[in-house]
C-alpha cells in the first residue's frame, strides 16, 4: 500500500544505508559497545555487542539467553495441558495467542474439533490481543524516540479497557490460560459480550486520535523514514513473519494463507508496506489495529450461541495417538509455531516453540550495518520483541 | 501441493543419488516428512527453494530431535538339542523354546526442518536428517547458506543437542554460556546439583591466580605477615 505522498516528504538518496568501506588506522579506531543487558531500549534483558566507527555501526552481534529457562524441558516433563498456563510466559503481552497456537497444535495431532462459539471467542480474545500488543508496541517505539510517556500512556490506556474485559472473562489481566484443546475455558456471559462491543466501539476514536498525533510528526518522519531497511527477499529468506515482512511489502498473511479457525469468514484486508523501513512498520501496525477492529466488529455480530468445549474432549488421561504435528497461528509478532512429537504417553515426547521474536531478529544486524548508534534503539524497537518468548 | 512420493520423485530427478526417503506419520494431520542422506543435503535444499513448482523459499522452524539409545526385547523360538534321560537310556531330541533377546538399537540426533513457500503459499514440507550417533559423530550439513533463518535455530539446536552444523559460520552456542559443557534438551541430560560448581568465566581468572600464588610463594607470605600484623 502506497501511503499518501504527503507523509513521505523525505526521501534520501539511494543507497545511504548501506554499509560503507571503514576508514580505519587501526582496530583501536573501533569502540565496541555492550548495549544491554540492561539497557533501557532492550524490554527486559537483552546484549547487542556493537562496534562502531564514530557514530556508524559496522558490526552488531545479539546475545541471547539471560531469560532461559528450558521452557521446551520443562513442557516435555509435564503433561499436555499442564504446559497451557505456561505458554502464557513466553510472550507476556500477548498470552491468548499463545494458548491458541499452542492449542491448534494439540487439535491438529488429535484431530478435535472446536464448537462454533468457542471459534468466536478465540477470534473476539485473539484480535483484541493483537489491537493492543500493536498498540503497546508502537507505544514503545516512540517512547524510545525521545517522546517520554504520552504516547504510551495513550497506548495503554486503551490497553487496561482490554486487559480489564481480559480479567472479567477469565480472572487475570495478562496470564490468562484460556483455551483448552478442542474449546475455551470459560464462557463468555451476554454482559461481556455486550461490555467488549462498548470498549470496541471506542477504539476507532482512539486509533484515529493516535494516528492523527503520530503519523505525520516531524520528528518521527525524521528519524524513521529510510531507516533499518529491509527488502522483501532478504525478510523472505532470513524467515521474519507478521508484520515486520509485511512493511517491507511482502503479501503473507498466515490468517490468510492457512485459514486456520474461522478466518475465512471474515472480510479484512492485509496492509503491506514499500519501503521496508522503520517508518512502513509503525504504519503496518496501525494500519492493522484498523483491520482487528473490522474482524471484531463482525465476530461481534455473528458470534452463535452453544457449548464453548468439545463435549467430547477428554480433559483426564489424555493421551494422544503416535505422530507428530506443525501447528501455527499469525500471531501479533509473527509466525508462532509449535512442533509435538507424540509417543502415546501423557507428556509430549517432543515440545518446541517457535518463537517469532528470535527469528525476527536473525536480521537485526543487515538492518543496523551503516546506521547510526541511536537509530538502532529505533531499528530495536521496530522489530517488536519479547523476551519472554526469545529466550524461553 | 504435490505429495511427498511426488516431492520425493522430483528431488530424485534433479539430484540423482540424494538418497530420500518418504517417512510417514501416523497423525490426522498427515505431515509426512523426507528424510535426507546429509551428503546431498545442500543440493536437495537448494532444488527445493529454486524450484518453480515448489518455491519452497520460507524455512520456517529449524529444531531437533533426540533418539536415545533404546534396549529392545524381542521373543524368539529357538530350537536346540537337549539330553534327557528317557527309561534309564539317554536320547538327543530337538526342542523348541522361547527366548527373550534383548539388544540396543543405536540412537541419533534428528534436526527437522519445517518449509513453506510464500510465493505459492503452500507447505508444509517436512525434512529430516539424522547424525550417526549421540557421541563423536554428530555432524550435519548447515543450512544456513540456502536459508538464513536458520542461521539463530541451528545455534539453538547446535547449543541444546549438540549437533555440529558444518558449513555454519558462527556456530556458538545461542542460549547458554560459552563455558557450559553439556546439552540440556538431550533425554539422559542430568541437572548438575548447583549451577555454582558450572565453570564460568571467573574460572580462568582464578586458575591463573593460583598459579601465580604458587610460582610467588613469597608474595603469600607478605600477605599472611600482614594479616598478622592487623
Amino acid at each position: 500500500m502506497n501511503f499518501p505522498a504527503i507523509f513521505r516528504k523525505k526521501e534520501k538518496p539511494a543507497g545511504w544505508n548501506q554499509p560503507v568501506a571503514v576508514q580505519t588506522h587501526g582496530e583501536g579506531d573501533l569502540l565496541e559497545v555492550a548495549m544491554g543487558p540492561h539497557h533501557p531500549s532492550t524490554h527486559g534483558v537483552f546484549r547487542m555487542d556493537v562496534a562502531l566507527d564514530g557514530e556508524r555501526v559496522i558490526r552488531l552481534k545479539p546475545v541471547f539467553g539471560y531469560l532461559h529457562r528450558n521452557h521446551e524441558k520443562i513442557a516435555e516433563g509435564i503433561s499436555y495441558l499442564a504446559s497451557m498456563p505456561y505458554t502464557d510466559r513466553l510472550d507476556y503481552i500477548c498470552p491468548i495467542t499463545n494458548n491458541w497456537a499452542y492449542a491448534l497444535a494439540v487439535e491438529k495431532l488429535t484431530g478435535q474439533e472446536v464448537p462454533e462459539r468457542a471459534e468466536y471467542l478465540r477470534v473476539i480474545t485473539g484480535e483484541l490481543t493483537r489491537f493492543q500488543n500493536h498498540a503497546s508496541s508502537i507505544g514503545f517505539l516512540i517512547q524510545e524516540m525521545g517522546a517520554s510517556g504520552t504516547p504510551l500512556m495513550y497506548a495503554f490506556r486503551e490497553r487496561e479497557k482490554i486487559l480489564d474485559l481480559f480479567e472479567e472473562l477469565t480472572g487475570a489481566r495478562m496470564m490468562v490460560n484460556y483455551m483448552r484443546f478442542g474449546g475455551c475455558r470459560v464462557d463468555a456471559s451476554s454482559a461481556w459480550l455486550d461490555k467488549t462491543r462498548s470498549v470496541v466501539a471506542g477504539l476507532p476514536g482512539f486509533v484515529d486520535e493516535f494516528e492523527t498525533l503520530l503519523r505525520s510528526n516531524e520528528i518521527l518522519m525524521a528519524r524513521t523514514q529510510g531507516v533499518g531497511i529491509l527488502t522483501p527477499e532478504l525478510a523472505i529468506n532470513a524467515g521474519v513473519t507478521g508484520p515486520m515482512l509485511r512493511a517491507s511489502g511482502v503479501n503473507y498473511d498466515i490468517r490468510k494463507v492457512d485459514h486456520y479457525g474461522i478466518y475465512d469468514r471474515f472480510n479484512f484486508r492485509v496492509p503491506l508496506g514499500d519501503h521496508g523501513d522503520v517508518y512502513d512498520r509503525f504504519m503496518i501496525r496501525m494500519l492493522e489495529m484498523r483491520e482487528s477492529i473490522g474482524i471484531l466488529e463482525q465476530a461481534l455480530k455473528e458470534i452463535p450461541g452453544g457449548p464453548v468445549m468439545d463435549p467430547k474432549a477428554k480433559s483426564r488421561g489424555f493421551r494422544p495417538k503416535p505422530g507428530e504435528v506443525y501447528g501455527r497461528i499469525e500471531a501479533p509478532k509473527g509466525e508462532l509455531g509449535f512442533y509435538l512429537i507424540s509417543d502415546g504417553g501423557p507428556n509430549p515426547y517432543r515440545y518446541r516453540v517457535r518463537p517469532p521474536s528470535l527469528i525476527n531478529l536473525t536480521v537485526l544486524e543487515d538492518m543496523c550495518l551503516g546506521a547510526d548508534v541511536a537509530d538502532v534503539v529505533l531499528i530495536f524497537g521496530s522489530v517488536d520483541i519479547v523476551l519472554g518468548e526469545v529466550d524461553r | 501441493m504435490k505429495t511427498v512420493e511426488e516431492i520425493k520423485a522430483a528431488i530424485e530427478a534433479a539430484v540423482p543419488g540424494a538418497g530420500v526417503e518418504v517417512v510417514l506419520n501416523p497423525s490426522v494431520c498427515g505431515q509426512h516428512s523426507l528424510r535426507l542422506a546429509p551428503g546431498c543435503a545442500l543440493e536437495v535444499a537448494k532444488f527445493l527453494r529454486d524450484d518453480a513448482e515448489l518455491a519452497l523459499d520460507f524455512l520456517s522452524n529449524v529444531t531437533g530431535v533426540d533418539w536415545p539409545d533404546k534396549e529392545v526385547a524381542e521373543k524368539v523360538k529357538v530350537t536346540r538339542t537337549a539330553t534327557k534321560t528317557v527309561d534309564g537310556v539317554e536320547q538327543q531330541a530337538e526342542e523348541s523354546v522361547e527366548e527373550t533377546r534383548k539388544h540396543v538399537e543405536p540412537g541419533c540426533l534428528e534436526a527437522v526442518y519445517h518449509l513453506f513457500s510464500v510465493k505459492l503459499k503452500h507447505g508444509p514440507v517436512v525434512l529430516r536428517m539424522r547424525t550417526v550417533n549421540r557421541s563423536d559423530q554428530v555432524e550435519l550439513p548447515s543450512l544456513t547458506p540456502i536459508w538464513r533463518s536458520a542461521e539463530f535455530q541451528e545455534r539453538e539446536v547446535f547449543d541444546l543437542y549438540g549437533i555440529v552444523f558444518t558449513g555454519h559460520n558462527d556456530l556458538r552456542r545461542l542460549l547458554m554460556w560459552p563455558e557450559f559443557k553439556d546439552h540440556p534438551m538431550r533425554r539422559d541430560y542430568v541437572e548438575p546439583d548447583d549451577f555454582e560448581f558450572e565453570p564460568t568465566a571467573h574460572d580462568s581468572v582464578l586458575a591463573r591466580a593460583q598459579a601465580h600464588r604458587a610460582a610467588h610463594p613469597e608474595e603469600g607470605a607478605v600477605a599472611t605477615q600482614e594479616e598478622a600484623k592487623a
